[in-house]
């Protein structure tokens, strides 16, 4: 078909452990504005990588058409030669260099290295005008919002002749006027014969620019609809983003759940940056004993800085509100208070924060108790040694010796030593943050019975997740989080996906129905 | 010694448990085994000079400062980060002992209490700025390095202060007294050394029964025999050779005990462990209840003490207090820790690696010195050692990966 621009077929992609695209077939028209939704690990990001070559040809099986031609990207060098340019989530601006500088990085404007600031300039004044970017070129980066940075990303995308932009979540961090501002900039370039796929969860949008939508789940292609044909609901695009079978998924669960054993009251933290942005406005949260309650939300809900603010306040500013352990009230000013008081809290990013991945698997169990296994100062190693091989039998660690670093294990035996770090501190409130991600599922039916464990032996359990499947099959009860509030609660028993969906999305406060 | 004690598959035969103890540990042997083969080099290149009692003696008294310092810059490196100042703190210090006894005629004993004093106000000072006011370590000792270059000028007007008392001398260049006072040889020297070996001995095999007590596998006998049989033959043969000059120097006594000491603290301790997590993944560490900042400015107040202590050997040494003093000295104290294995992105090292590449750096300046080289080539040699200790280290690492 001559008006198909873009064309993956059967694209499969894995990672080790996990297929995170399973014979994906995805098509974009010419001139169109292309949606494609999907819950979070959905598959959509790791599809624009494929597309993109970020993931390079080899590294994926499908094949990619993009005008007719037979594509094989090895980096995003080659796709961007072909018109084919992605903005991702995460800006890629140089913050102290100027507007002209950061169009033409990569891309200078140069005769024999030496640069034409003049040409520069001038160009630079002319995408801007088409972008609707009314700056200084000479403005640097650093100075300015969001919104403007975005549009900077996509005029740098027009001076590299874009025939397909690839949006990912544009309006995630951008205001209501700014938003509109920049859907109208895509249907604008529609009007000029740019195609634009665009990856979002805010329905709303969606529904409003899209003229094809294709929803992704679990790494496969789940269907295209057409919006120009028919009138698409919400609600439909919900249905065939949740929709899925959950048996055997996990373990079976036998609540016993007792008096409350923590509690936060009239919860805020602000932005430890942006001291006027408010990152958890007015929370108020109560955990059971044996009680696993779910903290559900987009990513960049809040769901993490309330956690990691509530641990210590290892996250966040001008933390007010109050912690209660039992009915008494706790200081959990700083992360040792906060462990001391039976607080633990397991990382979403394990690498980064959750890990010392040059050191041994036993080194990093003991690290939040070393008093445990010390007398007077000193580590008596063979207790180590004994306490360590414990988790490692207890918990299924696979690995050769406990003295085997942390960086040579697989995911799932990761976050079974981060998991251990923290039973071996003892808690009686866990704060568990995505303990699955990025896992396999055999692993992850492990992690669910461990958690189930704990809170048949009385801990309370505070489980943050963002697939939603996870959260009803796990939890007792569950929060709904946007935009750092709790905009909704229910019992695990009431709760469907479809009813959590819609308060993760529905823009509008929802009152409790 | 921890290194020894690494699982060991079961059903090997000896050979195979020499080769997997060897490959586990091939950081901390292969720098031990270039140390030695040196040293055997130098012996043979110098007519037999270099393992004379007295030039050993010499190569101790000539190192312990570099030495003494490598212990705290270890515990910088491995929390992540370097300290540049080291070498002007030895002279502003040492500037200190010498205006202070000699033109003020305080007793060389309180003398000594203040410099460590002012030392460890010289680590609070810079450990404050990077831990607290998180500025980049780099940039404040390099600061530090000019601000007490600059101060030991204007202390010293300019001048060399001396000479010290004989007590305060006696730091530096003394040695141990002997009880027996027999003619011609230092027989406490051997006793000493006899009594190290047992204590020694007697602490591995308690170590090896506590294991056997918990039911985990250690070394095989014959392997825990030639372990002990190697260290006390080494012990016995330098207590022999210092015996046969003028017996322990006290500096080599002073070394021993703080050796020992920070090995110990690194490896055994709550606050070594502690290091190590911080410099391997600082973020980590903190969100595991490890007060980072605190840790970090109290290792720069230990490396503090520690040059001040370096300070005052040097010091005692000379007999006086040079503006030059410690010129260029935390080069070779950053080297000889890179060279005994500290990973410049911090969490990896060990006091015994830098302590060998703290001596290997010595045997190369008095093996080179005695030879007759120039300290212009001396230099090459230094930074060649220096790159090729860290090439061994990275193809370790690839081959491992």
């Amino acid at each position: 078909m001559s008006d198909v621009i873009l064309e993956m077929r059967s694209i499969t992609k894995t990672f080790p452990g996990v297929k995170a695209l399973d014979n994906v077939s995805f098509s974009v028209k010419q001139g169109e504005i292309h949606a494609l939704v999907g819950e979070n690990g959905a598959g959509k990001s790791t599809l624009m990588n494929v597309l993109s070559g970020v993931y390079p040809y080899g590294s994926y099986s499908g094949e990619i058409y993009f005008q007719g031609q037979e594509c094989r990207f090895q980096n995003i060098h080659d796709s961007e030669e072909v018109g084919l340019v992605i903005i991702h989530q995460e800006l890629a601006l140089v913050p102290f260099l100027s507007i002209a500088e950061n169009l033409f990085l990569g891309n200078e404007q140069a005769k024999s290295g030496v640069i034409n600031w003049n040409e520069t300039i001038s160009k630079t004044k002319e995408l801007s005008d088409r972008v609707g970017l009314h700056e200084s070129p000479n403005t640097l980066i650093t100075n300015m919002g969001v919104g403007k940075q975005q549009l900077v990303e996509i005029a740098k995308a027009l001076a590299k002749k874009v025939k397909l932009l690839i949006l990912d979540e544009p309006t995630a961090s951008l205001n209501d006027s700014d938003s509109e501002k920049l859907l109208q900039l895509l249907l604008q370039f529609k009007a000029n014969g740019i195609s634009s796929i665009l990856i979002s969860h805010k329905l709303s949008e969606v529904n409003k620019v899209a003229d094809s939508i294709t929803i992704l789940r679990d790494g496969a292609t789940i269907e295209t609809l057409d919006c120009r044909k028919d009138n698409i609901t919400e609600d439909r695009i919900i249905r065939g983003m949740v929709g899925r079978d959950m048996t055997h998924r996990f373990p079976p669960r036998d609540s016993k759940i007792g008096e409350t054993i923590f509690e936060i009251r009239d919860w805020n933290v602000y932005h430890p940056l942006h001291e006027d942005r408010k990152v958890s406005s007015n929370v108020n949260i109560t955990v059971r004993k044996g009680e696993v309650v779910g903290l559900a939300g987009l990513m960049g809900a809040g769901r993490t800085e309330l956690a990691m603010s509530i641990f210590g306040r290892a996250y966040g500013t001008r933390i007010s509100g109050t912690a209660h352990k039992n009915g008494q009230e706790i200081d959990i000013s700083t992360i040792d208070k906060a462990i001391s008081n039976g607080i633990a809290y397991a990382t979403e990013d394990r690498k980064a924060y959750g890990l010392i991945l040059i050191e041994a698997i036993k080194d990093n169990i003991t690290l939040a108790n070393l008093e445990a296994i010390s007398d007077g100062g000193i580590i008596n190693e063979p207790k180590e040694l004994t306490v360590t091989r414990g988790y490692r039998d207890k918990l299924s660690i696979k690995c050769s010796s406990i003295r085997q670093l942390a960086v040579n294990l697989s995911g799932g035996n990761q976050q079974k030593v981060v998991l251990s770090k923290w039973l071996f501190a003892n808690p009686e409130i866990l704060i568990l943050d995505e303990p699955t991600r990025g896992i396999d599922v055999g692993a992850k039916y492990e992690i669910y019975t461990i958690i189930n464990q704990l809170a048949s032996e009385g801990k309370g359990i505070i489980f943050i997740s963002s697939e939603l499947p996870e959260i009803l099959g796990v939890c007792d009860r569950i929060y709904v989080m946007r935009d750092g509030k709790i905009v909704g609660e229910m019992p695990a028993s009431e709760a469907s996906q479809e009813k959590v969906m819609k308060y993760i999305m529905t823009q509008q406060e929802v009152v409790e129905q | 010694m921890k290194t020894l004690t690494n699982d060991p598959t079961s059903d090997s035969g000896t050979w195979k448990t020499i080769t997997t103890l060897f490959r586990n540990n091939i950081r901390e042997y292969g720098m031990l085994i270039a140390l030695i083969a040196v040293m055997v080099f130098f012996q043979f290149q110098t007519g037999g000079i270099l393992f004379k009692p007295v030039n050993i003696t010499n190569l101790v008294l000539q190192n312990s400062y570099v030495i003494t310092m490598a212990l705290g810059m270890l515990l910088i490196i491995v929390s992540g980060w370097i300290d540049l100042s080291v070498g002007s703190v030895v002279a502003v210090v040492g500037a200190l002992a010498g205006v202070l006894i000699v033109r003020y005629h305080i007793d060389w004993r309180v003398t000594l209490a203040i410099c460590l004093l002012v030392g460890a106000a010289i680590g609070a000072f810079q450990g404050y700025w990077v831990a607290f006011l998180k500025i980049p370590a780099f940039i404040v000792t390099l600061a530090g390095m000019l601000i007490f270059r600059g101060l030991t000028f204007v202390l010293l007007q300019g001048e060399s202060v001396g000479p010290f008392p004989a007590g305060f001398q006696k730091i530096s260049s003394g040695f141990i007294p002997d009880i027996f006072n027999f003619p011609g040889f230092h027989l406490t020297t051997i006793m000493i050394g006899v009594l190290l070996s047992v204590v020694l001995i007697l602490l591995d095999l308690r170590a090896r029964r506590n294991q056997q007590k918990y039911g985990f596998e250690v070394t095989p006998f014959y392997l825990f025999v030639v372990k002990n049989v190697l260290i006390t033959a080494a012990i016995m043969g330098l207590c022999y050779l210092m015996a046969s000059y003028k017996g322990l120097p006290n500096v080599l006594v002073l070394l021993f005990v703080l050796i020992t000491g920070y090995a110990f603290v690194t490896s055994q301790s709550i606050i070594g462990r502690r290091i190590y997590a911080m410099g391997g993944n600082e973020k980590a560490a903190k969100l595991s209840g490890v007060n980072t900042p605190r840790l970090l400015f109290y290792t720069f107040v230990n490396m503090g003490i520690l040059a001040a202590l370096a300070g005052i050997i040097v010091a005692a040494r000379l007999n006086s207090s040079t503006p030059n003093a410690g010129d260029g000295m935390e080069l070779d104290v950053i080297a000889a820790c890179f060279i005994g294995g500290a990973s410049a992105s911090g969490g990896i090292g060990t006091v015994i690696g830098a302590v060998v590449g703290a001596f290997m750096i010595g045997v190369l300046n008095n093996g080179m010195s005695i030879v007759g080289l120039g300290i212009d080539w001396q230099k090459v040699v230094k930074g060649t050692v220096l790159l090729l200790a860290v090439l061994f280290d990275v193809y370790n690492k690839n081959k491992s990966a």
